[in-house]
């Protein structure tokens, strides 16, 4: 049951975070270049995602289940380190917090900087919502597909990633502004610390490791991850800080 | 030719990103686990200790 609970969360959070860039993206292009354009690119990135899920969700079923631990647990745990690397270079100072107003701006002076086609469907707008979902559906596609074959429960795996791009597309909607509300470093950040856990857990097993506790080692390995992470961002914001000292302060 | 290197680079990206350090460590850290295991020993704090150490270490480089 609580491994359930924990998938689902894992699941839905990862995939909400990588559901508002891929709306932000497409609120850009429909803002400046036409909501036809941008609801056609978005509709065409959904039927290619669809196409992919069909044809890479049974080939990663029919894996046997220590092989498929082991080289999700693998990609999860490289996947999720990436994550909290950069979430942590974050919230320590070391890199600029990825602001979804500034991709919005980004986004925006660069579709505007493209010139409207006088043409039914506009290529750029189209292009633009085609990518942006294509790559962050991608994304949600690979979480919901490995999460849900390592649990054998793919059907929560795709009710929670499904719920969470339901979730923001309304959002999204109903704000019709960049979502600059959610933090997105502060989801990034707990999305890279259940990866690492789901990663290392896997992983292990995979390899042929017996976690103490069975699947209570989950939770243990969530506080271990989450722990390690708040001491490097403490560390790094220390070191930061020293770094940004005034001459006469960092002599003193 | 170019878009399959476009393909091959999203993938690197997508799977490697900026540290290629990290994806090493980690495969050398579940061969290891596995070696471990295979030998008869528990190997289950190989990929804590991993984490740790390769984070820190990629981290500090970054700073």
């Amino acid at each position: 049951m609580s491994r359930d609970v924990l998938l689902f969360v894992a699941v839905f959070v990862a995939c909400a975070v990588e559901g508002v860039e891929a709306v932000t993206i497409v609120l850009a292009a429909g803002l400046t270049r036409g909501w036809r354009s941008a609801l056609a690119g978005t509709a065409a990135a959904l039927v290619v995602l669809a196409g992919i899920v069909a044809v890479l969700g049974p080939a990663l079923t029919a894996l046997p289940i220590d092989t498929l631990r082991l080289v999700v647990g693998g990609l999860l745990l490289v996947f999720g380190l990436q994550w909290l690397r950069k979430a942590i270079l974050r919230a320590s100072g070391f890199k600029p917090l990825h602001d979804e107003d500034e991709v919005f701006t980004q986004e925006l002076a660069a579709a505007r900087a493209a010139g409207r086609e006088p043409q039914a469907i506009d290529g750029y707008g189209f292009t633009l919502s085609f990518k942006g979902v294509l790559l962050e559906g991608l994304e949600v596609a690979f979480i919901a597909i490995t999460f849900g074959s390592n649990q054998h429960n793919i059907g929560l795996a795709a009710l929670a990633a499904g719920s969470a791009v339901v979730v923001v597309a309304a959002a999204g909607i109903a704000v019709h502004a960049p979502l600059s509300q959610v933090p997105e470093n502060t989801l990034k950040f707990g999305v890279g610390v259940m990866l690492t856990t789901f990663g290392m857990f896997w992983g292990a097993e995979g390899a042929g490791a017996h976690w103490p506790g069975g699947d209570g080692a989950i939770l243990a390995l969530l506080a271990f991850t989450l722990a390690t992470s708040l001491a490097l961002v403490a560390a790094l914001r220390r070191r930061h800080a020293r770094r940004h000292l005034p001459p006469a302060a960092a002599t003193s | 030719m170019r878009r399959l290197r476009a393909l091959a680079k999203f993938f690197y990206d997508f799977v490697i990103g900026d540290d290629p350090t990290i994806a090493a460590v980690v495969v050398v850290a579940l061969g290891l686990t596995g070696a471990l295991e295979g030998a008869g020993e528990p190997a289950w704090w190989i990929l804590p200790t991993a984490v740790v150490a390769v984070l820190g270490l990629s981290l500090y480089r970054a700073t």
